[in-house]
């Protein structure tokens, strides 16, 4: 069944843009990604759209979907109101380069500064031995797609630009988590949380997880536990005697490389 | 002259999925100042989607598995057309490169005893793939992806490469445009390597991104490269095929590892029809001894729903035709009835939820409607087992874009593993001939001006609109040249490809340079022409049926054929085919094949 579609879509570039409004059809079953390649090749070769595996797998068709971050490939056509005009803009935290594509090199900065991963040694049979249980959690966390929608949505950047040097953004967050979790870690990034990452500025409203596709509660389960995390290192009263006594170093205090 | 944006490396890589990851990573390691150039953005390869898992011969479910019988397992299921040193380089360094992943952060599920569980899949004779539920590929990715970031290789992303550049015989570098900006940019480079993927975007059911234009097999094509198998498709047996909005799009094997069976529309397990005489000694005849299987591998032979996807792709089809299907046009695959609501969940995530939210099914409680979708190709570049160099000195090719290692059909799980394991030889070959090498190749400042004439012709006002040119070619491909091959119809495909051919010299696109797809599907059409021509030419050449190339005019398969492989190459303006004969398989590996 083929029904017409009223689509408004902003298109333009750095120096500016405007809606545009298409009268595209939509046939049974399809979702809004669909749709918009279908604008492509029969009224707007040039429309700038990213997009790769169209199932939800690559995080790269993110778009701001009547005022709601969503992936285009995952949104069906039947959850709109029929007859109603859809509106496409960019993600809003990131600047744009045309039409539905934005700079998102933010994010690909920011995880540029994560200390890496540093196993423990492998075991006396050389392997690595860890339980179901403790990789589940982590395993939570590289769910993450990265199609940045709970970077767009987070207020911390999205109202104040000015943040985005000294705030990784929960993507970035869940990613520390998972390598702060992780059962063969070894390194500690805590005080780099605290001191460069921004992770105090969070202030835990929750409308990261409320976009996640993949479901994380990265509020729960990673931003809140970091913070823990983050306390502990800072108000543990055995530490501090320990580090007193043996003369330690903050082990925190070293990013690592 | 123009001026364009010039970068100095020893090795570039193309492509930044698992391989080319996998191979920058190698060469940076070996010393090589490397770069990675990729059309997506980092992390949006098409590995992200691979599901299942890593084949490799831990031994961590089944300790009677090692690499002797991976090896023989990928040479049968290639039909023994497959390099056999390959396979064999292959089965023996998957493990080392999965426990490196490992080192380098992934987490794969675990057995009870705390190591790597694997899981059972297609044509492998054991429980044999590392596996994260079912988003393997993802791990895979953002493992490497980070440990790459960490080394510090520099990555252009959102970069496509048009055309490579010699200096006489030899590889000079790479031309390519930002597509961000629509900028050229170049690189000299003495190395490349190709890892690029795929050519699925060429046929109309795909479960390939639209990046999969067959880029490297054509940048190879065209700078004198000998290309291999390319009439070997695979078409794998499980798609969606509905709602139409995701037909094609894969729904894993590990369905069918984890206790799904394939249904028609009579409720028959069809597959016990269709067990051919090679594998009939090692699978199960009847669904209590299959059924028996999954918990008791030494007692019972292997359900025919895991028989290699060039077998149950061609069931599927033939159960369809003759009117057995689902009423979308598939076959039933059912887990539903076989295992419980969250067994399923836990093992297949991401299929629940992708048709769930895709197709309004819930997959533990009915079953879901699957089709073939081409999904992989075997053929791509002839490399040199050991170190992936290719025909033309300085071009290296790993990955799908390679040839060899998995004959006329892959077996599931191989491609992950493939990806590492000839990622790191690619990156270690091109780092080495690099580092060898006297005075370096020269990038021919004739050849680039060329090359930005070539780029910038759509901008010249050509009538035909490139997006529906690709789907004619999708159409022709998927017609003629898709599971079933005749000659009339492989003929016409080439009559048709060549009237595309010329339509495609005249795709105009609209706008300007700055981030525009019509103008990058415009050149990406060259390559998906260039390639789909050598598989309809190969295909012609091949009389006979073996793997993912069936002839309905040549059923059989003909051992004759068993002795060579059709290889292409581009001399001038025409693409020549020759045999190439295989090398003799050493008698220590031949009696692998022959056990049970």
């Amino acid at each position: 069944m083929t029904t017409p579609v009223t689509l408004r879509v902003w298109r333009g570039d750095a120096t500016g843009g405007d809606f545009r409004e298409f009268q595209v059809a939509a046939e049974e079953g399809e979702v809004i990604l669909d749709v918009v390649h279908r604008l492509q090749a029969t009224q707007a070769g040039d429309l700038a759209v990213r997009w790769n595996c169209k199932a939800g797998k690559c995080g790269s068709c993110s778009a701001e979907i009547n005022g709601l971050p969503r992936l285009m490939c995952m949104t069906r056509m039947n959850v709109f109101e029929p007859g109603q005009p859809i509106t496409l803009n960019p993600l809003k935290t990131f600047p744009v380069i045309r039409d539905l594509v934005t700079d998102v090199s933010f994010n690909y900065e920011m995880a540029k500064q994560v200390p890496a991963f540093k196993p423990r040694p492998r075991g006396p049979d050389g392997t690595h031995r860890m339980r179901q249980e403790d990789v589940d959690r982590v395993q939570e966390f590289h769910k993450c797609i990265e199609c940045f929608l709970c970077q767009t949505v987070c207020h911390v950047i999205r109202d104040h630009p000015e943040n985005k040097p000294a705030f990784a953004g929960p993507r970035l967050f869940v990613r520390y988590a998972a390598l702060e979790m992780h059962p063969l870690d070894t390194n500690d990034r805590r005080q780099l949380l605290q001191d460069r990452m921004g992770l105090g500025m969070c202030n835990i409203t929750k409308c990261c997880t409320e976009v996640c596709p993949e479901g994380i509660h990265i509020t729960d389960n990673a931003i809140i536990p970091l913070k823990e995390r983050v306390v502990d290192l800072r108000y543990d009263p055995l530490w501090k005697t320990f580090r007193r006594v043996f003369r330690l170093r903050d082990p925190a205090a070293v990013p690592g490389p | 002259m123009a001026e364009y944006e010039t970068h100095d490396y020893d090795v570039v890589v193309v492509g930044a999925g698992g391989a080319g990851l996998r191979a920058a990573v190698e060469a940076s390691a070996a010393g090589a100042r490397t770069a990675l150039v990729c059309k997506s953005l980092l992390g949006k390869a098409h590995t992200v989607m691979a599901e299942g898992g890593i084949a490799a011969a831990l031994g961590n479910v089944y300790p009677e598995d090692n690499w002797r019988v991976h090896f023989r397992d990928t040479m049968r299921g290639g039909k023994l057309i497959n390099n056999w040193r390959m396979a064999q380089i292959h089965a023996q360094e998957a493990p080392e490169r999965v426990l490196e992943l490992e080192e380098w952060g992934a987490l794969f599920d675990r057995t009870a005893d705390g190591r790597i569980l694997q899981r059972d899949f297609g044509g492998h004779r054991y429980a044999r793939l590392a596996h994260v539920g079912d988003r393997t590929g993802l791990e895979m990715i953002r493992t490497l992806q980070q440990h790459a970031v960490h080394r510090g290789i520099d990555v252009f992303m959102e970069c496509t490469v048009t055309r490579l550049l010699k200096d006489g015989d030899r590889i000079a570098g790479a031309f390519a445009y930002w597509r961000e900006s629509g900028k050229f940019v170049i690189f000299q480079a003495p190395a490349v390597v190709l890892a690029t993927g795929g050519i699925g975007k060429a046929y109309k059911i795909t479960s390939n991104s639209w990046e999969y234009t067959g880029d490297g097999h054509a940048l190879a094509l065209w700078a004198g490269a000998d290309l291999m198998d390319m009439e070997f498709v695979q078409f794998h047996p499980t798609g969606m095929v509905w709602p139409l909005s995701v037909r094609g799009i894969l729904v894993t094997e590990g369905v069918r590892g984890d206790g799904g069976v394939l249904l028609n529309n009579a409720g028959e397990r069809f597959m016990f029809r269709y067990i051919p005489e090679m594998f009939a000694a090692e699978t199960a005849d009847t669904e209590d001894e299959a059924d028996r299987w999954y918990t008791d591998k030494k007692n019972c032979r292997r359900t025919p729903d895991l028989l290699p996807r060039d077998e149950v792709a061609r069931a599927i089809n033939t159960e369809t035709k003759e009117g057995r299907g689902t009423p979308h046009g598939g076959v039933f695959l059912d887990i539903a009835n076989r295992r419980d609501a969250d067994y399923i969940k836990r093992r297949l995530p991401s299929m629940y939820q992708q048709f769930l939210e895709l197709a309004d099914v819930d997959i533990t409680k009915e079953a879901m409607e699957v089709g073939p979708t081409c999904h992989y190709m075997m053929g791509g570049v002839r490399v040199d087992p050991e170190t992936q160099a290719s025909t033309v000195p300085g071009l290296f090719a790993a990955g799908e874009v390679g040839a060899g290692l998995h004959g006329a059909n892959r077996l599931g799980g191989n491609s992950l593993s493939d990806l590492l394991v000839f990622g790191r030889r690619a990156g270690l070959g091109a780092a080495e001939y690099a580092g060898a090498l006297g005075p370096r190749p020269a990038v021919d400042q004739t050849a680039v001006a060329d090359c930005a004439a070539e780029a910038l012709r759509p901008f010249e006002g050509g009538g035909e609109n490139p997006y529906a040119i690709q789907s004619d070619l999708q159409e022709c491909m998927h017609n003629l040249v898709g599971i079933i091959r005749t000659e009339g119809e492989l003929k016409r495909a080439l009559e048709e490809l060549a009237v595309l051919r010329d339509r495609a010299g005249r795709a105009g696109v609209e706008g300007h340079r700055q981030y525009n797809p019509g103008w990058h599907l415009a050149l990406d059409l060259r390559s998906m022409l260039a390639v789909s021509e050598c598989i309809a030419r190969a295909a012609l050449e091949r009389r006979e049926s073996r793997g993912g190339h069936t002839r309905e005019d040549y059923p059989q398969a003909d051992p004759e054929q068993a002795t060579f492989n059709v290889v292409v190459r581009q001399r001038g303006d025409e693409v020549a085919l020759t045999h190439e004969a295989k090398l003799p398989m050493p008698d220590d590996l031949r009696q692998l094949l022959e056990a049970t």
